[in-house]
C-alpha cells in the first residue's frame, strides 16, 4: 500500500511529491500520463516567477522540476487515474489500465483544461484551425491572420505571442475592459498588428475539409457583422477543472466541491474527506499561478506527512 | 529498448507503406508534445516488430505537416498499409494509443 498517491504532475503535484518524500514518506507515486510539467509548459513567457529574473518559457521554467521532485524517492507512473474511492480509511486508485492501487493518503492536483467557448464550428474544427495553445500551433500561421477570443491574461499573452509570428491578430472580446494585468494590456495596445474588437463575439467558425477558412464575428453593440477570411482561431475563455477522478458511481464527488466543480479546501489543502488533499488549479480560489500551485503542493505534502503520523 | 523512427520526406512513404504505423507530429516548442514523448518511447518498445512507431518534427518537415493537414500539435495519425485511417489531436494516454494500434493490427 502506498503512503501517498499524487494525481497530477504539474507544479502542485511535483512539489507535493518533493515535500512528502523529503519529509520521510517512502512509498509515494505521482500519476501523470507523460512527462511531468503541467499546463505551464504551454506558456510562452514567464516573467513573474520569483527568483527567475530572466524571462523564460514555461518549458524552460519546468525543465528541472521533474528531476528535482524525484530526488528523494518520488516515483512517477505514466498511468491515467480514472477514479479515487475511499472505504475503511483506505483510498483505492483505479487506473485506466484497469489496475487498482491502494493508498493511505491522496493528493489530487490534476489542474484544469481549456474551456470550450461553445461556438458554432468549434468542435468540428478543433485541431483543424481551432486551437487553445498558441505556443504549440502559432507556427502553422506564420505571416497569416488569426483570431484570438478572450480578454483575460492568457488571451492577451497568447495574442502577444501570436503577434510575433502572424501578420495580424484579430483580438475579439465580448466586453470593453480587458481582465488582464495592466502590464499585459499596455503591451497589447503597443503592438500595431493586434487589432482589437471590443463588444465582439464569434458568430460562427466556417471551413472545409482542409479546416477553418472563415470566422464570422459580430459587434453586439452595433450588430455590425464581419467575415474574416482566415484559417486560425485561438480560444482562451477560461478553464475547467479536471475533477473526473473524484466522481463516484452515484454521480457525486468524493469530497465537497463548489458549483464550478472546484474542490473545497482549507488553508491546509485538506478536503472534506480526511486524508484527501487538493492543491493547485483544481482547488477553490486558485490564483492559477505556478508559484501558488507549488506553494499549495508544499502545504499538501506536509499535510500528508502530518496525517500519517 | 527500441527507438521510434524519425520520419522525413525521404523515408515517410517507404516506412509507412506496409503494416500499421503511428505517426506523432510534434515540435520542440510544444509542451504537450514533450509531455507525450516518453509515451511514444514506450510504445516504440512495446510494439517493436509489430507496428511502426514514428515521429515527424513539424519544424523541420513542414511539407509533411501540410500534406496531412496538421494544424495543431501533437497530432497523432494512425496508418495502415500507407493509408491514414485515424487521427487524434492532443495528448493522450498510452492505453488509448495502444488500443488504437492493437485495433489495426
Amino acid at each position: 500500500m502506498l503512503d501517498l498517491a499524487i494525481i497530477g504532475g504539474g507544479p502542485a503535484g511535483m512539489t507535493a511529491g518533493l515535500y512528502a518524500t523529503r519529509g520521510g514518506l517512502k512509498d509515494v507515486i505521482m500519476y501523470e500520463l507523460g512527462l511531468p510539467g503541467g499546463q505551464i509548459t504551454q506558456s510562452s513567457e514567464i516573467e513573474n516567477y520569483p527568483g527567475q529574473k530572466e524571462v523564460v518559457s514555461g518549458m524552460e521554467l519546468m525543465s528541472n522540476w521533474p528531476e528535482q521532485s524525484k530526488a528523494f524517492g518520488l516515483q512517477h507512473s505514466m498511468n491515467e487515474v480514472s477514479s479515487i474511492t475511499k472505504s475503511n480509511n483506505i483510498f483505492t486508485i483505479q487506473l485506466s489500465n484497469n489496475d487498482k492501487v491502494q493508498a493511505k493518503t491522496v493528493v489530487i492536483a490534476t489542474g484544469s483544461k481549456p474551456k470550450k467557448a461553445g461556438l458554432k464550428g468549434e468542435e468540428e474544427f478543433f485541431g483543424k484551425g481551432v486551437s487553445t495553445c498558441a505556443t504549440c500551433d502559432g507556427f502553422f500561421y506564420k505571416n497569416q491572420e488569426v483570431v484570438v477570443v478572450g480578454g483575460g491574461d492568457t488571451a492577451l499573452e497568447e495574442a502577444i505571442h501570436l503577434s510575433h509570428i502572424c501578420k495580424t491578430v484579430h483580438l475579439t472580446y465580448r466586453g470593453d475592459k480587458f481582465r488582464a494585468s495592466p502590464t499585459t494590456i499596455k503591451k497589447v495596445n503597443n503592438l500595431k498588428n493586434i487589432k482589437i474588437y471590443f463588444w465582439t463575439i464569434v458568430d460562427e467558425i466556417l471551413g472545409d475539409n482542409s479546416g477553418v477558412t472563415q470566422i464570422n464575428i459580430k459587434n453586439t453593440k452595433t450588430q455590425k457583422k464581419e467575415e474574416l477570411k482566415l484559417g486560425g482561431i485561438f480560444i482562451f475563455v477560461g478553464r475547467d477543472v479536471l475533477n473526473a477522478p473524484l466522481l463516484q458511481k452515484d454521480g457525486s464527488f468524493l469530497c465537497e466541491t463548489n458549483s464550478s466543480g472546484e474542490v473545497i479546501v482549507n488553508l491546509k489543502m485538506q478536503t472534506s474527506v480526511s486524508g484527501l488533499f487538493a492543491c493547485g488549479d483544481i482547488r477553490i480560489d486558485a490564483p492559477k499561478q505556478v508559484v501558488c500551485a507549488a506553494g499549495d503542493g508544499a502545504v499538501a505534502g506536509i499535510g500528508a506527512i502530518a496525517y500519517l503520523s | 529498448m527500441s527507438k521510434y523512427i524519425e520520419l522525413t520526406n525521404d523515408n515517410f512513404e517507404t516506412t509507412t507503406a506496409n503494416g500499421v504505423s503511428l505517426v506523432d507530429f510534434w515540435a520542440p516548442w510544444c509542451g504537450p508534445c514533450r509531455m507525450i514523448a516518453p509515451v511514444i518511447d514506450e510504445l516504440a518498445s512495446d510494439f517493436d516488430g509489430k507496428a511502426n512507431i514514428c515521429k515527424v518534427n513539424t519544424d523541420e518537415q513542414q511539407d509533411l505537416a501540410v500534406k496531412f493537414g496538421v494544424r495543431s500539435i501533437p497530432t497523432i495519425i494512425f496508418m495502415k498499409n500507407g493509408e491514414k485511417v485515424d487521427e487524434q489531436v492532443g495528448a493522450s494516454s498510452k492505453e488509448v494509443l495502444s488500443e488504437k494500434i492493437n485495433a489495426l493490427l
